[in-house]
C-alpha cells in the first residue's frame, strides 16, 4: 500500500469520525470526561483531606480535636520535646530501622542474584518463601516467629524485632534488585569476564552501578516500612517501644493533640526521603 | 576443571545467607506454627499433641467463623469500594490526561501515602469521625446538627472508610499499569468500526483491564482481611476480624495453639486467593493473543 492512499484512507476514517463524534457522541464524551475529572479530584480530595485535617490539628490550640479553630499553638510540638518516652521510642525506631534495613540489604540482593542467575536444587520453593511474606498479612509472620522463639527460648527484645522487620522486608529488597537484574544487558558482564576482570571485580565494577540505584531506593523503602511497621513489632516486641508502637499504646489512653504533631513530624520525614530517593535515583540516571 | 569449582563456590557463597536465613526465620517458623496449631490447650498453657481440635473449633464454634466470614464480608465490601474509587481514577489518567508529566504527578499523588505511616491514617479518620470529632463539631457548629451523633463511628461504614482509605493505592497500581499497556490502535480501532465510547469501553477496555482489576482487588481484600487497627480504632464491639482474634488468642486469652491453627487457616485462605488470582491474570492475558 502507497503512502497515498494511506493518507487517504485516514483522511476518510477522520471525516466519519468527526462526523459521528459531532452529533451526540460529542456531548456525551464532554459529560463523560467532565464526570471523569470531578471523580478523580473526588479521589485526591478523599486522599489528602484527612492528611491535611492531621497537620492541621497539630497547631490547633485546644485538647480536644474539634472544630470551630481555637487559634494557632506549638503547644504540642514544645509537649514532644519534653517527652523522654517518645524520644526514646523515636531512637528505638530508627535503630531498629536502619539494622534491619542493612541486613535486608546483605540478604535481599544475594537472594536476587541467586533468584535471576542460579539454578539450584529447591528454587522454587526458595523463591515462594522469599515472597511470601509480601503477599501475606504480617501479623502471621509475627505470629510465626514468635512462636519460633518461645521453642528456641528467646527473650523478645528490640532485637528479634529486627529479625522479624528484615524477614518480612527481604522480598522488598529482592523484588526490586531482581526485576533490575532482569533488565541489565548481560554482555557487559561478559566482556568484563573476557578482559580477564575477577568476578568481584565484574561486580564491584559492572554489575553493582547498574543495580545501584534499585539498592538504594529499596532499602529507602525498606527503612520506611519498618520504621512504621505495627503487625511483626507487635507480636516481637520486648519491654522497649518502637515509635508506632508507643503511639500505638498511647491510642489506647485517647486522642491527644500531641499524636498529630508526631504524625506531622513523620510525614515531614517521608516526605525528605521520598525527595532523597528520587534525587538520587534522578542523579543515578543523568550519569549513565 | 578449576574454573568450575570456582564458579560453584561462588555461587555457594552467594547463596548461603538467603538460604540460611530463608531456613532459619521463614521456613522453621511456619513449620514450628503447623505444629503448634495441633497442641491441646491445657490450664495454664498447652501441651505438645496432635489433633485437630483447634481446628474444630474455629469452624464449628460461630464466635470464631463468624469472625471469619466477618473478615471476608469486611475485605470484599473495602476491595469493591476501592475499585470503584480507583478505576475511574486510573481511566482519567491513562486516557483523559493529555500531558505525560501530569500524569506522573497525580500518579505520585495516590502513591505517596503509602509512605505516610498507615497507623496516622487509620488514627486520623478516628479523629475525624468519632463522637466528640471533627465531623461532628463541625455539622453542630454549622447548625446542621443539634448535638453530635454516633452514625459515623464503631461500625461497618467507618471501618470500610478506613480500609479504603489506607489501601487504596494498592487498587490503583496494578489498575493504573494495565490500562496503560493496552493498545491505544485498539481502542481507535473499535471506535472505527463504529463503536461508541461506552461500547469501546464495555468491549475493548474494560476485559483488557481485567488482570488488573483482579490484582488490585486480591491485594486489597488479602491486606483487608489480615487488618487488625482498623476494627481497633474505628470499628465497633462486633467489629473485630481474624488478626484481633489472634491478638486476644497469643495475649489474653493464652491459647496459642488455637491462635495457631487460625494463623493456618488465614495462610491457606490467602495463598489460595492469590494462586486462584494468579490463575486469573494469566487467562485474562492470553485473551490479548
Amino acid at each position: 500500500m502507497n503512502a497515498d492512499t494511506t493518507h487517504g484512507n485516514i483522511l476518510i476514517a477522520n471525516a466519519i469520525k468527526d462526523r459521528r463524534e459531532s452529533s451526540l457522541e460529542k456531548i456525551s464524551n464532554r459529560f463523560g470526561g467532565g464526570l471523569l475529572t470531578s471523580m478523580s479530584m473526588c479521589v485526591l480530595a478523599f486522599l489528602y483531606l484527612p492528611i491535611t485535617v492531621l497537620i492541621a490539628f497539630s497547631f490547633n490550640d485546644s485538647r480536644i480535636l474539634s472544630l470551630p479553630w481555637r487559634g494557632f499553638t506549638w503547644r504540642w510540638y514544645e509537649a514532644l520535646f519534653a517527652n523522654a518516652d517518645l524520644q526514646q521510642a523515636i531512637w528505638n525506631s530508627i535503630y531498629v530501622g536502619l539494622i534491619a534495613t542493612l541486613i535486608t540489604v546483605i540478604i535481599g540482593v544475594p537472594a536476587a542474584f541467586a533468584l535471576d542467575r542460579y539454578n539450584f536444587p529447591g528454587k522454587t520453593l526458595f523463591r515462594r518463601f522469599v515472597l511470601l511474606p509480601i503477599a501475606l498479612p504480617g501479623i502471621i509472620t509475627g505470629v510465626a516467629m514468635l512462636n519460633m522463639f518461645s521453642t528456641l527460648g528467646i527473650n523478645l527484645s528490640l532485637e528479634t524485632v529486627i529479625m522479624g522487620h528484615a524477614t518480612a522486608l527481604v522480598s522488598v529488597v529482592a523484588t526490586q534488585v531482581f526485576a533490575r537484574l532482569q533488565r541489565i544487558n548481560r554482555s557487559m558482564e561478559e566482556a568484563s569476564a573476557d578482559l580477564g576482570a575477577k568476578p568481584w571485580q565484574t561486580f564491584w565494577y559492572v554489575t553493582l552501578p547498574n543495580i545501584r540505584s534499585a539498592i538504594v531506593g529499596s532499602a529507602l523503602l525498606a527503612f520506611t516500612l519498618s520504621f512504621d511497621e505495627i503487625p511483626v513489632t507487635f507480636f516481637l516486641i520486648g519491654r522497649e517501644n518502637t515509635l508506632p508502637m508507643y503511639i500505638y499504646s498511647t491510642l489506647r489512653r485517647g486522642i491527644t493533640p500531641e499524636i498529630n504533631a508526631v504524625g506531622t513530624l513523620i510525614i515531614l520525614a517521608s516526605l525528605g526521603l521520598i525527595i532523597l530517593s528520587v534525587w538520587l535515583l534522578h542523579d543515578d540516571r543523568k550519569k549513565r | 576443571m578449576r574454573l568450575a569449582t570456582r564458579r560453584k563456590l561462588l555461587q555457594a557463597s552467594v547463596l548461603s545467607a538467603p538460604l540460611l536465613w530463608t531456613f532459619l526465620f521463614l521456613f522453621l517458623p511456619y513449620m514450628i506454627l503447623t505444629t503448634y496449631s495441633f497442641y491441646e490447650k491445657k490450664f495454664p498453657t498447652f501441651v505438645p499433641a496432635f489433633q485437630f481440635g483447634n481446628y474444630y473449633q474455629l469452624i464449628s464454634d460461630p464466635q470464631y467463623y463468624q469472625v471469619i466470614f466477618r473478615s471476608g464480608w469486611i475485605g470484599g465490601l473495602t476491595a469493591i469500594c476501592a475499585l470503584l474509587l480507583a478505576y475511574p481514577f486510573c481511566y482519567f489518567l491513562v486516557f483523559v490526561v493529555k500531558s505525560a508529566r501530569v500524569r506522573l504527578a497525580l500518579y505520585m499523588a495516590v502513591i505517596i501515602p503509602l509512605w505516610v505511616s498507615y497507623l496516622l491514617r487509620a488514627y486520623t479518620w478516628k479523629t475525624i469521625l468519632g463522637y466528640e470529632g471533627i465531623l461532628n463539631s463541625f455539622l453542630v457548629w454549622a447548625g446542621f446538627l443539634s448535638e453530635p451523633t454516633d452514625i459515623f463511628i464503631y461500625n461497618k461504614f467507618s471501618m470500610v472508610l478506613t480500609l479504603t482509605y489506607i489501601f487504596i493505592p494498592f487498587t490503583v497500581m496494578p489498575i493504573y499499569t494495565s490500562l496503560e499497556k493496552i493498545p491505544r490502535n485498539l481502542i481507535e480501532a473499535s471506535k472505527d468500526l463504529g463503536a461508541g465510547s461506552f461500547l469501546t469501553f464495555l468491549k475493548v477496555t474494560l476485559p483488557l483491564s481485567m488482570p488488573g482489576v483482579i490484582a488490585g482487588m486480591t491485594f486489597t481484600f488479602c491486606l483487608t482481611s489480615g487488618d487488625f487497627l482498623a476494627p481497633f480504632l474505628v470499628g465497633g464491639p462486633d467489629g473485630f476480624l481474624i488478626a484481633n482474634v489472634m491478638i486476644t488468642q497469643f495475649g489474653a486469652a493464652l491459647n496459642w495453639p488455637l491462635g495457631s491453627a487460625l494463623s493456618i487457616i488465614m495462610l491457606i485462605v490467602v495463598l489460595t486467593i492469590i494462586s486462584l488470582s494468579d490463575r486469573f491474570q494469566r487467562a485474562g492475558r492470553l485473551d490479548l493473543g
